[in-house]
């Protein structure tokens, strides 16, 4: 083979793969005319295409995949009574279109200014008045999801809690506590530094199989202990409970039973020291 | 990998498709699932990265702009698969570091679940055909796609570099160096029988 027909080669494959322009083509098969070498190399080419899509597994999704995302697209589906039409009379084209998005618009009389003025305030009131916890779920989930990039999950790589939770003294004004769950399956895996709700807070790193469990814990000072509250955001599922003057959220794409599972142990093992 | 929204030259590649998820993103699951089983080499996690490119996708819907969308899916597939394996080799290092420090002496290894193909799989192949898909696994991941995509989903050279993120030349030369890896490993193959 000399060195034209190691240039060739590639043209030669991106004859058999049809991708060459029919010039080019026809360039090409006139050097398999007089180079036997490049002339196998198509017939091999072609023969080991053919047997690739023939013999290469093609997988398909199983059934319980598919039965997962119809699940998925029904719970995001307009009700019937609200279905394609009416969405389809306010938007361009009849995509997935956001749940507020199809919400009726109400038709505004006169008093429509001071009724709204009204809400406004009162939203203000609310926004004032009330702690921050209504975000709180959406940003524990996507400080959740950041931590998934590569290089962001940890800062302190251990299994032993004995080696975590030093790392955190000096670095938090409080003690978060560290528990390892591996002989119940969920190894704890590593720790990071994290800002939630404008405070320093720590994340301990867990692992159930391949799924990673992020838990936030931080002082909640003053607040009463409460049982878990549960949720979901953006495929990710959720727990928040309070005990012993901290707060904790748990989050982790772990189906919610064994996120469940995860947080009755530590909430038994929390409170023994 | 982040997933980034196609740029305005992408978007415009092809005459626009209009329709529902369900009309355009469903159908490509198998062709999710093919390429996802290829990437990440085992059932489970193939099935995680599915579901959570389907998570994703639907986020993007609104961002969609009418390419090929089995291309649109495949590349979020794609995407959060890369994203998988690049968390896998982080635990992978750590399970190897940690060994001798687990109080029970336990490898974290052991708790991640066996890559190997479900006895159904196994069952359904004769064994010409394990041949060629133990060579094609065996493969490195970027040259394992080229093949995947261009082969088994049918994708032209430059819908496979776009969907990569490398230029056409280099698509070429991957898949030149795949196939000749593959071609001499069935060769070697044939003349130990």
């Amino acid at each position: 083979m000399n060195m034209d027909c190691v240039e060739m080669r590639l043209l030669v494959q991106a004859n058999v793969d049809g991708e060459l322009p029919a010039a080019s083509a026809a360039r090409v098969e006139a050097h398999l005319e007089g180079c036997p070498e490049c002339a196998a190399l198509q017939a091999q080419l072609i023969s080991f295409s053919a047997r690739m899509r023939q013999e290469v597994t093609c997988y398909s999704a199983p059934e319980h995949l598919r039965a997962a995302v119809r699940a998925r697209l029904a719970a995001m589906a307009p009700t019937p009574e609200e279905g394609p039409e009416t969405a389809n009379d306010n938007m361009p084209n009849d995509r997935y279109v956001s749940w507020w998005r199809r919400l009726p618009r109400p038709r505004l009389g006169p008093a429509a200014p001071f009724g709204a003025g009204f809400a406004l305030a009162a939203c203000l009131a609310l926004v004032f008045v009330l702690p921050h916890t209504g975000s709180l779920p959406d940003a524990v989930v996507s400080d959740h999801i950041r931590a998934l990039e590569p290089g962001h999950l940890m800062d302190v790589v251990s299994t032993d809690q004995h080696a975590v939770k030093p790392w955190f003294d000096g670095r938090l004004d409080f003690a978060p506590p560290v528990k390892d769950f591996k002989a119940q399956g969920f190894p704890l895996v590593g720790g990071r530094l994290d800002y939630l709700d404008d405070k320093k807070v720590a994340a301990l790193i867990y692992q159930r199989r391949q799924h990673l469990i992020d838990l936030y814990v931080w002082p909640d000072g003053g607040h009463l202990d409460h049982g878990p509250t549960e949720g979901s955001r953006s495929g990710y599922n959720f727990r928040h409970w309070s005990q012993d003057g901290m707060a904790f959220w748990a989050v982790s794409d772990l189906a919610p039973d064994q996120l469940a599972e995860f947080v009755a142990l530590l909430r038994d093992g929390a409170s023994s020291p | 990998m982040k997933w980034r929204p196609p740029s305005e030259r992408e978007r415009g590649v092809s005459v626009p498709v209009a329709g529902t998820f369900e009309q355009l993103i469903t159908p490509h699951l198998d062709a999710a699932y093919n390429l996802a089983r290829w990437l990440m080499q085992d059932a489970t996690t193939a099935e995680d990265v599915v579901h959570d490119a389907v998570l994703r996708a639907l986020t993007y819907f609104g961002s969609y702009k009418g390419s090929d969308p089995r291309a649109w899916f495949l590349r979020i597939v794609r995407n959060v698969a890369y994203g998988v394996l690049a968390a896998r080799r982080r635990f992978g290092t750590i399970s190897l570091d940690d060994a001798g420090q687990t109080p029970d002496g336990e490898p974290i290894a052991m708790e991640i679940a066996d890559p190997a193909d479900d006895p159904e799989v196994t069952l359904c192949r004769s064994e010409g055909f394990v041949r060629l898909d133990h060579a094609l696994a065996a493969l490195p991941a970027e040259l394992r796609e080229c093949l995947v995509l261009h082969e088994l989903e049918e994708f032209s050279y430059k819908e496979v570099a776009h969907m990569t993120g490398v230029p056409i030349g280099t698509v070429m030369s991957r898949l030149w160096r795949a196939r000749q890896v593959l071609m001499r490993s069935q060769d070697e193959e044939g003349t130990v029988r």
